[in-house]
């Protein structure tokens, strides 16, 4: 748990079980959200409308689980230097990423650990992400094969 | 999107309107979707990704690839239509309102990409009952119009009961 991979175009060999991938975060404004309902034609008014998050219980406005996703996604792609180098990918949403209407960031800060190499060139990468200092992925992991 | 705070977990089991008779019903595939390098672009500035192999056909085939490809959520896209109109079928019974993302799980075969035209085709994978919560599962395969297939999304929906959400 101690040696930290650095990012860029890893190699399978350079990679050993226990290693801690460097941290990482991600910034979500309102902004993000309207442009990835947008962009993934989610428009679930949970996404954009205060009043009405409020009023099915929500805290606020949430991210959608799927943007979170996408950010874990990519700290996983910036790692390999592969956005292509996928084959499995899986994530539990076990708390809202709340996005509150402020001039200021919301976080998703993400790490994750080499939990496994199978054959094939492949790891497995099991990841967390939190927001808020709540666990907001939970069972996240990646499966990408490696050069 | 996850359970919202104090969303029930473990209160009594009670009867819900999902119809679970639907487990294991495959849906019709999608119309023909074609992937477009603008909408790529689009997904990757909207995810916030500035990677040039979403963006630059150069960029991508120098990477190995024929074209730009894909984020490896942007499936999601595809997939949404066809898992939308399974959970959205009438003698389902689902309260879209009380709704939340549970889950999400792709399989891949390799990225979608520009120029691919892709059907997507849903199966009801599961519906459980966990305690107040209705958990159904989706399976849905992307394949090319070719035949090729692309990607498996598995997706967990959540029913909260209205009666116990506040």
């Amino acid at each position: 748990m101690t040696a930290v991979v650095k990012p860029g175009l890893v190699r399978y060999a350079d990679v050993e079980a226990g290693a801690e991938l460097p941290p990482a975060s991600y910034p979500v404004t309102r902004l993000s959200l309207v442009k990835y309902c947008g962009a993934s034609g989610d428009f679930n008014v949970i996404h954009w409308n205060e009043r009405i998050a409020k009023s099915v219980g929500l805290p606020d406005v949430i991210a959608h689980g799927m943007f979170t996703m996408a950010q874990a996604a990519r700290y996983i792609t910036d790692w390999t230097g592969d956005p292509g180098s996928m084959t499995e990918f899986g994530v539990r949403f076990s708390a809202p990423v709340v996005v509150p209407d402020t001039d200021e960031f919301v976080t998703i800060e993400v790490t994750g650990t080499v939990a496994e190499k199978l054959d094939g060139n492949r790891v497995v990468v099991a990841m967390t992400a939190r927001a808020a200092g709540a666990k907001v992925l939970t069972r996240a992991r990646a499966v990408v094969r490696l050069p | 999107m996850p359970l919202p705070p104090g969303a029930p977990r473990d209160a009594l089991a009670r009867s819900v309107a999902v119809n679970h008779d639907y487990a294991g019903r495959a849906f019709p595939a999608t119309p023909p979707y074609e992937v477009s390098r603008v909408k790529i672009a689009e997904f990757a500035d909207a995810i916030g990704d500035p990677s040039p192999v979403y963006r630059d056909r150069d960029a991508a085939v120098a990477a190995g690839y024929p074209d730009v490809i894909a984020p490896p959520t942007f499936p999601i896209v595809v997939t949404m239509a066809a898992s939308g109109a399974a959970i959205a079928d009438p003698g389902l019974g689902v309260n879209y309102a009380m709704v939340v993302h549970g889950e999400q799980r792709f399989e891949y075969t390799r990225p979608l990409q520009a120029g691919d035209v892709v059907t997507a085709q849903s199966t009801i994978e599961s519906i459980r009952k966990v305690g107040s919560l209705v958990m159904l599962t989706t399976r849905t395969e992307i394949r090319t119009t070719g035949g090729e297939p692309l990607c498996t999304a598995f997706s967990t929906i959540v029913e909260r009961d209205p009666e116990e959400a506040g």
